[in-house]
């Protein structure tokens, strides 16, 4: 016998959060244990810590600060120069955003529209805290020069394929025209020695032209590996095996000490430099593994199909076997750029004050003897925000290539 | 099934082979086969697995490497020389069993990248092309999907009109449908009847009678290294002459 009323279902499937609650975190007793668990942590280390942010901590001394973090010892009139790159930057990363990012597969738009927003939002509330810089009218400028960037890319739909080309284009000279920038150029602009490089500035410029540069060499490396001259192929093997067997560090010192000796008198090369080429050697090592790996992963009828079209030894590899091989290994290669983004802290070891290297000269000020708990934490911060950006751009790559191919 | 023109009997086979021989390591794989193949014929090649019936046709691309013997195709000859072995491919298409399509590109950038990169065509003549070739094994509209979207049967198609679009003289088929579920064989058992009526040389290694007594000129029995017997293909399945070939009929037809 069947009543006409409604009989409801109980209160937990009828809310969404009551039913979130249930399933999630009292789902079962070891799920319940565990809830319990997680709120004693949450209750006595999160919260002491936020308590202590907020209140207890004496930011002084990263405000007072914030420019040597920043650029290290880069003379201030010429900090403008630093401002364009970042501006730069900005307008190249809004277009990219509506060229590519917030076209996506699978994206429902609004979720890459509501990050968006927060980023432009980012850079004018870092202006109000008190930071230490006079710079809300810059950062402002960032934010929407972003916005203009972004505009563009999605208001002018019939000129895509120009923008997408001038935007690839302005990728490529980004990281050529930055160092133009900030190193200056005979009497155009003024010189800045590249012992006054400091900070975050050198940290992210260690960065990227260790990627920038290792990535040619590591694919080199790989294909070299595999090549028939025995020449080539051993000459590959012995690379790869020496550098991987050497600590960082011992490549740093061996870059700093040994690439002099190996230029005549009259050449002085930069300290940077030498940094430079001894990350990007110890990358390339590790990354022409890392390809190596993605090669051995791409069917034989693959290379046979091509054979068979006709394509030649590189027009094989570049259309078909390397575009396959170098998607299957995105993951790895995240992974590989942000412990090279990591790994350039060791710079302190020879002399070149990054990030970690500034925090530790701004430690040793009489005045804020004692702050490394507030100092470690704000460059924890900045080192957890770009690895995770890394890694959150790693997992768009993956997405997309997992919509448009196998 | 069309008539090759008689005419051409004095003109050169458009491929030539001459005792080849090909051993892997010890095992000796190819045996001194000799085969000679006219412009429009379409040979079909049959024999039980490991007798070296897909080696030997790989050789004709260099996708194996033969050791004693001599390769002739349209006139050139199959050496080391890398010159020589690249126009040879750009003459000779294949088809694979496992269709090999390029699964970082859609069907219309699988066809046309071949022509555009080594013919040097423009993408727009390449794209007309591929247009056209899509229309003739019957899928115009999967342009845009990646292979990956496609059934077994559609991505063989697309594998067939991604060799044509190459406009080669030769076309190699090797098993085509051995990796398809049996809905999807007949419908790239067409395509290659239509590919035959239009006069292009094949030759196909498969498993298929009723193409090859349909379609074929010659059909070839391979065993052990070498063809044991040839002909017409009433010839061959009515009154096979060696005894090998009596065995492996009486155990394919049932």
């Amino acid at each position: 016998m069947s009543s006409s009323s409604t009989v409801l279902p109980p209160p937990t499937e009828r809310y969404a959060v009551l039913r979130w609650l249930k399933q999630n975190l009292l789902g079962s007793w070891r799920d319940v244990v565990l809830t319990l668990l997680g709120i004693y942590i949450v209750v006595n280390i999160v919260v002491p810590v936020v308590r202590w942010v907020l209140t207890e901590a004496n930011w002084a001394v990263v405000t007072t600060n914030m420019r040597l973090l920043m650029v290290g010892q880069y003379p201030i009139e010429q900090v403008w120069r630093i401002w364009a790159c970042v501006l730069l930057l900005a307008l190249l990363i809004g277009l990219s955003w509506g060229l590519w990012i917030s076209k996506s597969i699978g994206d429902t738009g609004g979720r890459s529209r509501l990050v968006g927003i927060i980023l432009l939002l980012v850079p004018p509330l870092f202006a109000l805290f008190p930071n230490g810089i006079e710079s809300l009218p810059m950062l402002l400028s960032v934010s929407v020069l972003g916005l203009i960037g972004y505009l563009a890319a999605t208001v002018l739909t019939t000129q895509q394929s120009l923008l997408k080309r001038l935007t690839t284009l302005g990728w490529i000279v980004y990281i050529p025209i930055c160092y133009v920038l900030i190193r200056g150029l005979g009497d155009l602009l003024p010189v800045v020695s590249s012992n006054l490089w400091g900070g975050l500035l050198l940290t992210l410029l260690l960065t990227a032209v260790g990627i920038v540069l290792s990535f040619p060499l590591g694919v080199l490396l790989a294909l070299g590996r595999r090549s028939q001259l025995p020449v080539i192929k051993w000459f590959c093997i012995a690379y790869i095996e020496v550098i991987r067997g050497v600590p960082l560090i011992t490549v740093l010192f061996m870059a700093q000490l040994v690439l002099p000796l190996f230029l005549p008198q009259s050449i002085e090369i930069d300290r940077v430099v030498r940094a430079m080429a001894g990350i990007t050697l110890f990358s390339a090592a590790y990354l022409a593994e890392n390809v190596r790996g993605g090669l051995q992963n791409i069917p034989r009828g693959q290379y046979e199909a091509a054979e068979a079209l006709g394509l030649n030894a590189v027009q094989k590899m570049t259309l078909i076997i390397l575009p396959q091989a170098l998607r299957i290994i995105v993951p790895i290669l995240v992974g590989q750029f942000i412990s090279l983004f990591k790994d350039t802290s060791l710079v302190t070891i020879v002399s070149l004050l990054d990030l970690l290297g500034i925090a530790n000269t701004v430690l040793a000020q009489p005045n804020f003897i004692g702050t490394q708990r507030e100092v470690y934490f704000f460059i924890g911060v900045i080192y957890w925000l770009i690895s995770y950006t890394i890694s959150a751009l790693g997992k768009r790559l993956e997405l997309r290539q997992q919509m448009s191919a196998i | 099934m069309h008539e090759i023109n008689t005419n051409s009997t004095n003109t050169p086979p458009i491929i030539s082979c001459r005792d080849v021989h090909k051993w892997y390591g010890e095992f000796h794989a190819l045996r001194g086969v000799n085969l000679d193949v006219k412009k429009g014929e379409v040979v079909v090649i049959m024999g039980p697995s490991g007798s070296g019936k897909s080696t030997f046709i790989r050789t004709i691309n260099r996708l194996e490497v033969h050791q004693r013997g001599d390769i002739v195709v349209d006139g050139i000859e199959l050496t080391h020389d890398v010159r020589n072995i690249e126009k040879i491919r750009s003459e000779v298409g294949m088809v694979f069993q496992s269709f090999n399509l390029f699964p970082h590109l859609t069907v219309m950038e699988n066809i046309t990248l071949a022509p555009v990169w080594v013919r040097k065509w423009k993408k727009e003549k390449a794209e007309e092309v591929a247009t056209e070739l899509l229309q003739r094994v019957h899928i115009p509209e999967q342009a845009q999907k990646y292979p990956g979207q496609l059934s077994g049967g559609q991505q063989q198609r697309v594998a067939i009109a991604r060799a044509l679009a190459m406009q080669p003289k030769v076309m190699l088929f090797d098993e085509p449908t051995s990796a398809l579920d049996p809905e999807m064989i007949k419908e790239v058992l067409e395509a290659m009847s239509d590919l035959a009526e239009s006069g292009m040389t094949m030759i196909c290694v498969t498993h298929e009678m009723g193409f090859a007594r349909n379609v074929a000129h010659r059909v070839g029995f391979f065993d052990q290294g070498n063809i044991v017997e040839i002909g017409p293909p009433d010839q061959i399945f009515r009154n096979p002459e060696q005894a090998r070939t009596k065995q492996f009929l009486a155990q394919i037809l049932h």
